[in-house]
């Protein structure tokens, strides 16, 4: 019975220090969105004041009760500061394996990758019959795990760019000032939220035995544990 | 018949450690959706230890950020935000019954311990600069100041050895902030008495206030009383 069900053997598919800086990042990432919500409160728009404004559609917006975290601006600013750090160390710990690992080959998009890109875009969009043959991960998971590892940089950056405007001025710089780098900021959060929903649903919907893989480690699913 | 175990025995095993991280997992999303929905500041047991991450944050700001020397960007005339907005404890806004009567105290651990009246401070060096203001809410806003660099107080009242931080008090309902030395003798540290060319609006603290454009708003006390030197 179980040999029939399982055609494939379990493979070993993702280091611990894989699952655990995944699972910690959606914690402390949860976290330092909910606490950000509160402090996007104290000041709901972007730009001086007197304006100009950016223009965004969250202009004067309080996000719901349940979504904050910290209660008042202060309390959030302890959380956030607090979450910041563990939010870097586990991107440099999960660096610092898959680089090496050498596990960062599956990972990283490369512009080799653009073709099967276009072939795995063409299958999703029933343009194309058969699933194109792949890696571990196909182009298109490559380009959405190594924009989601830059958009984490590019939100610890904007992040101290809002923290030292003055002592990092030139980081600050870099994003436009101050108030484009808020903007900045806030952006991400609805990236990182936009690629969390896409990356649960296509979880359930195309692989649910990555789950388990993220869990325990071990997977036996329809796609090769390795390139 | 062991072959054909081994792999059943592993299958079972591994539901097993699944269930339990999948329950865990579940406990853990609880907990942090509640912990959202109370609007939670850490509580009893985690406020403190943010406290301290916060204390830290705070070395890591003075110490390896912060540049004694570095000044901050300064802006044109033409710059400046149609209107700051200004705020303060009391319920109205902090005036003077006798202003003539006003003077800053210069105490704590120096050798020589001063009264400045605003004339006497107006004979201190003057600093103007037009730089941009931060506010902790996350706003932002360009304006002038002018006033004695907090650098000149300190060569006058000579600190002893021991002092390392000021405490600056106001009249607004004893608000204070207190500052690390370091902070206090940046070149753009001011004892402001002027605001865009006129002087202090009382608004914005009038008739002394501290200023900076290396910290929050809320650390540039207004309403100026004393300065006292600390060892803390």
């Amino acid at each position: 019975m179980t040999d029939q069900q399982s055609p494939r053997p379990f493979a070993r598919r993702h280091h611990w220090i894989v699952r655990l800086t995944h699972w910690a990042t959606v914690i402390v990432l949860a976290g330092l969105i909910a606490s950000g919500l509160q402090i996007y409160e104290a000041y709901a728009r972007f730009g001086n004041r007197g304006g100009p404004y950016f223009v965004s559609p969250f202009d004067g917006a309080q996000f719901p009760h349940w979504s904050r975290l910290g209660g008042w601006l202060a309390g959030a600013l302890n959380w956030h500061f607090a979450l910041a750090w563990p939010l870097v160390a586990f991107g440099l710990l999960y660096l610092g394996y898959v680089v090496r690992s050498g596990e960062w080959r599956a990972l990283l998009f490369r512009p080799r990758d653009v073709r099967g890109a276009l072939e795995m875009a063409k299958y999703y969009l029933h343009l194309r019959r058969e699933h194109p043959p792949q890696g571990k991960h196909n182009p298109l998971q490559k380009l959405a795990y190594t924009g989601v590892i830059a958009l984490g940089a590019l939100a610890v950056l904007t992040g101290f760019a809002i923290y030292k405007p003055t002592q990092l001025s030139w980081l600050t710089a870099l994003f436009g000032g101050f108030q484009a780098a808020r903007y900045w900021h806030f952006w991400i959060v609805w990236i990182f939220v936009g690629f969390t929903v896409m990356h649960v649903i296509l979880v359930f919907a195309v692989d649910p035995a990555s789950l388990r893989a993220m869990l325990t480690g071990w997977y036996r699913g329809r796609f090769p544990s390795h390139d | 018949m062991t072959k054909r175990q081994t792999p059943r025995r592993q299958d079972a095993k591994l539901h097993e450690v699944d269930r339990r991280a999948f329950v865990k997992l579940g406990v853990a999303g609880g907990l942090a959706s509640l912990v959202a929905a109370c609007g939670w500041d850490g509580g009893r047991l985690l406020r403190p230890g943010l406290l301290d991450i916060s204390r830290v944050n705070d070395w890591v700001g003075e110490k390896i950020l912060f540049s004694p020397t570095r000044l901050a960007r300064t802006y044109s005339t033409a710059e400046r935000s149609a209107m700051l907005p200004s705020y303060f404890i009391s319920t109205m806004t902090p005036m003077l019954e006798d202003p003539a009567a006003w003077r800053l105290r210069v105490d704590g651990l120096v050798a020589r311990p001063l009264e400045l009246s605003l004339d006497d401070l107006m004979q201190l060096p003057r600093l103007s600069y037009t730089v941009k203001h931060h506010c902790v809410e996350g706003w932002s806003a360009i304006a002038s100041w002018h006033g004695a660099p907090v650098s000149a107080i300190v060569e006058r009242c000579r600190p002893l050895q021991t002092a390392r931080y000021i405490n600056f008090v106001s009249f607004d309902a004893d608000y204070s902030n207190g500052w690390d030395m370091a902070s206090a003798m940046h070149p753009q540290t001011i004892l402001a008495y002027g605001m865009n060319d006129n002087p202090l609006p009382a608004a914005h603290g009038a008739p002394l206030r501290l200023y900076s454009p290396t910290k929050l708003g809320y650390k540039l006390t207004k309403y100026l009383v004393s300065m006292t030197f600390t060892g803390r």
